[in-house]
């Protein structure tokens, strides 16, 4: 095997987490490698994450022209170009995608477009074989290789009607009316989407609210705002079975059971949002004897799998399936592959999580059950943007923010965030918990006027009784 | 323009202190003004101004130590002259010399210490350099609050740490560049309370929570290293002899009797005569250890400890033996009052021949004396203590004292020390052959 196709580290996915260990690696002064048997910058950059914000904002521009007459502008007859908004969809994730390519050639880190596939150890190096029967080898390893839609059994999506995320994000036209299977970020964004499109959509949500990871307020401000866009929300609600029909109007029959009594819904299309698996298949991990548990790669801190030298990272190894948890953990092990690390690791309770649905959702830490759960004694805050100047000025004033602070301790423990702009705003909350910052130090802060970020300061005063402008 | 440099007030003299500025700046001042003093060895000494003109800058500040000889510690302007140094503050040289200066990419400054101060130190323009051959601030541009150590820690673990009742010195920081975050704080050892740490402490940083920093001053430092010189290079041995007061106090009660209340004897005034005496009669006593030589005195110039707050001093009668007791007794009087007020100059406490130690006004019956350089012996006078004494086979009452004669044993031998002593007491028991 020639010193070409050896390496000191190869990457085995382009997504998020891949191609950011592969720069970091780089700088760090390693010889490094991605595999990527797509587009660089993998399902984050091309099917999820930035492609959906480019439908939102389109969304979002039609829903403010729809409403432009509350700021006295006069828009006549109005409508939308259905191709137009999902071309720019794709050209925006395309041209980050090229982004990526850059940023590989301006690290010189070599770009494999291929599947790979884990070998033995030869001497010092783990052998990959590439789909074009390639070898390359590396003495280090980082699997990156992600996640895609989960599936129920018994509905298999058909591209057409029975849909997940990559198709629903292309359409090739506006169904009429849509059911959405999983009220998570993935389902309300395309909720969000398709409701301000003037598509009729129906959530049905397995657990007894939706958006279930977040705090129990802001799910019930949430639904309370999706009901009045006329989106309807089935919870507590367990889907039995699906059926499909020719006819182009009710082309798929859902039935659903709710509180013991089962109803079928008709709509003309149903996406399917609920949940990832681990793309852990043809991997070679069970040769190499990687360990997984229900179905995803076992790590620790650093992203270390059971097996010396192969790391693994993102959404491969759990919840949260988050890009920046993934690019965070291609950090860490790139550091530690390096012989950088400075021991830091990451806690699930300093990812944030961000919904950008309409209104948006952001937090981070503790939801106040868990914090109840966990035995602290809170303080908590709550701040409604209708007191704030600048909400009201962009009139997008409904919303709120919670903060959940130990009591002994002034710890921030956590935060939840509902309404403009917040996916922006709680990086504020994110800084102050790494920084172990206590409400003394969010008490003392500046925060300019006028701004949304003054109701993150409200809420903290107002968890000690202090705020201002409520 | 003046530049007045710190002075050297004996050849030695390489550092001192700068006690007290005695003008503030804007003040006018004549040649021959005192402006400040400064401490050296054992004693406090004057400044005085060079120039007419105007206090413009004082460079270093008042009670900074170890300033070195040469040091530009002042300048006197002529009126309406521009200063060639700049606006420049004082400069602490002590705390810029032992406070290290954090680096520039340390953790953030924590709220409990950080009153870092950044002076501007304006070089001297290039023409005036030769006339001001060294500027005072030369030390670290950065001064720091002298607490001890800086802890890193984040606001939470400082909130935890002080609930817990945990020292945050006791813990190790896992944070960024060692920052002591709420892990370590939760996870420190349960026993680490800052009622623990004391031991700790005391090993890893400024003890000050459980005592108190002295500065050491310069006659401090000059009393350690002189006597621990005096332990390690004399070999000392002791002799006591107990003298009956009662002559020596009815020569007092009669010399007093006829004297004005401020010429008015004590014992110790006596006993500095005597000692004299003895030491013109036995030379080998009044003697110093010179190395290839023993440089014998022709006088007896006794030095007389006087105790100070934070220290001692040894001001000197000289020539005691060509004294008459009346002039003794006023020269001791006027030195201890100097020496109380500080205001010793050099002269009157170097050198000297012989030491007068005594501890009797505390009650101490007797004691050994370390020798003060570059003597040759020192006396130590206990307390004159009435008690029952046998005289002619019959008990009867007397005032004794015990004296204790420390010897330096490369200069006098136990013999020598001996006849010494015995002259001593023959002289303080019939004190009219102190006449002879």
């Amino acid at each position: 095997m020639s010193d070409k196709s050896k390496y000191d580290l190869v990457v085995i996915g382009g997504g998020p987490g891949g191609y950011v260990a592969a720069i970091r690696a780089s700088q760090l002064g390693l010889k490094v490698a991605v595999v990527e048997r797509e587009n660089m910058g993998g399902v984050c950059l091309n099917w999820g994450c930035i492609p959906t914000k480019a439908l939102l904002r389109a969304a979002e521009v039609y829903h403010l022209a729809a409403t432009a007459d509350q700021f006295g502008i006069t828009i006549g007859q109005l409508s939308f170009d259905h191709e137009k908004v999902i071309k720019r969809s794709r050209d925006v994730a395309a041209t980050l995608s090229a982004g990526i390519n850059h940023l590989m050639k301006k690290n010189k880190i070599t770009v494999y477009a291929a599947t790979a596939k884990l070998n033995q150890k030869k001497g010092d190096d783990w052998q990959i074989t590439l789909d074009n029967s390639e070898q390359i080898s590396a003495g280090k390893v980082i699997l990156a290789t992600g996640a895609r839609a989960r599936h129920l059994p018994g509905i298999t999506p058909n591209g057409e009607n029975i849909v997940t995320y990559r198709d629903a994000m292309t359409p090739k036209t506006m169904p009429k009316s849509l059911i959405i299977i999983g009220s998570g970020a993935i389902g309300m964004e395309f909720a969000s989407f398709y409701a301000d499109m003037g598509v009729m959509v129906t959530v049905v949500e397995a657990a007894d609210r939706i958006l279930p990871v977040e705090d129990h307020e802001i799910s019930a401000m949430a639904e309370k705002a999706f009901i009045a866009r006329g989106i309807t929300i089935h919870k507590a609600a367990k889907l039995e079975h699906v059926s499909t029909s020719k006819s182009a109007a009710s082309g798929v029959k859902a039935s659903v059971t709710i509180a013991g009594k089962k109803t079928d819904m008709t709509a003309e299309r149903l996406i399917l949002a609920v949940g990832i698996m681990a793309n852990v298949e043809d991997l070679g991990l069970e040769e190499v004897g990687v360990k997984l548990d229900h179905g995803h790669v076992v790590t620790d801190g650093f992203g270390q799998t059971n097996i010396n030298g192969i790391y693994a990272i993102g959404d491969m190894t759990g919840a949260p399936w988050l890009a920046h948890k993934a690019s965070h953990e291609g950090v860490i092990a790139a550091e530690h592959i390096a012989g950088k690390s400075d021991g830091h690791t990451m806690k699930a309770t300093d990812i944030p999580g961000c919904t950008y649905c309409r209104p948006q959702i952001a937090s981070v830490g503790l939801t106040e059950q868990a914090a109840l759960d966990a035995g602290y004694e809170l303080k908590v805050g709550r701040f409604r943007f209708r007191g704030n100047g600048k909400a009201i000025a962009l009139g997008d004033d409904d919303g709120m923010i919670k903060t959940i602070f130990d009591a002994k301790t002034g710890e921030l423990l956590g935060a939840h965030m509902i309404g403009p702009e917040v996916t922006e705003l709680i990086q504020g909350y994110v800084i102050a918990r790494q920084c172990e910052a206590t409400e003394a130090e969010l008490m003392q802060a500046v925060f300019p006027h006028p701004t949304l970020s003054e109701a993150m300061h409200e809420s903290v005063l107002d968890a000690f009784d202090q705020v201002i402008h409520f | 323009m003046a530049i007045i440099n710190m002075p050297a007030l004996s050849p030695t003299m390489t550092e001192g202190k700068l006690a007290r500025w005695l003008v503030k700046e804007g003040d006018t001042v004549s040649s021959g003004d005192v402006i400040a003093e400064i401490e050296t060895d054992k004693a406090l000494m004057e400044v005085e101004a060079l120039d007419d003109g105007v206090m413009s800058s004082m460079l270093v500040a008042e009670g900074t130590e170890v300033v070195a000889v040469g040091t530009a510690i002042a300048e006197i302007l002529d009126e309406g002259e521009e200063s060639a140094l700049g606006k420049t503050p004082p400069v602490d040289t002590k705390q810029a010399k032992t406070e290290p200066v954090s680096p520039p990419d340390s953790a953030p400054v924590s709220e409990e210490k950080s009153s870092e101060t950044q002076l501007t130190t304006k070089p001297l323009p290039k023409q005036d350099m030769e006339t001001a051959p060294q500027q005072a601030p030369q030390a670290s541009p950065q001064k720091q609050e002298n607490k001890g150590d800086r802890i890193f820690a984040s606001p939470l673990a400082r909130r935890i740490a002080e609930q817990k009742g945990i020292d945050l010195l006791s813990v190790a920081g896992t944070g960024p560049h060692g920052r002591i975050i709420k892990y370590d704080v939760e996870n420190a050892s349960p026993g680490m309370t800052k009622a623990d740490t004391s031991k700790l402490r005391a090993v890893l940083a400024d003890p000050s929570e459980q005592s108190t920093l002295i500065p050491v001053s310069s006659t401090r430092k000059v009393i350690a290293s002189r006597l621990q010189q005096s332990m390690q290079d004399a070999p000392h041995f002791y002799l006591n002899m107990d003298i009956e007061l009662n002559a020596l106090l009815a020569a007092r009660k009669s010399i007093n009797g006829a004297q004005p209340d401020e010429a008015k004897v004590t014992i110790n005034d006596l006993l500095i005569k005597c000692a004299a005496a003895c030491l013109i009669k036995v030379p080998e006593v009044n003697s110093s250890w010179e190395g290839d030589h023993i440089r014998q005195w022709h006088h007896a110039d006794i030095a007389v400890a006087v105790a100070l707050d934070g220290g001692l001093v040894t001001p000197i009668v000289w020539q005691a033996d060509q004294k008459s007791l009346t002039a003794v007794s006023g020269e001791v009087k006027e030195l201890v009052q100097k020496a109380q007020d500080g205001r010793l100059k050099r002269e009157e406490f170097s050198g000297g021949s012989f030491t007068i130690s005594n501890l009797g006004m505390f009650g101490i019956s007797s004691f050994t004396a370390v020798i003060n350089p570059p003597h040759g012996a020192i006396l130590a006078i206990g307390a004159g203590r009435e008690m029952p004494v046998v005289k002619d086979g019959a008990i009867t009452t007397a005032t004794m004292m015990t004296a204790t004669l420390s010897c330096d044993h490369r200069v006098v031998d136990g013999a020598v020390g001996a006849k010494w002593m015995a002259e001593f007491k023959t002289i303080v028991e019939n004190p009219m052959l102190a006449l002879i």
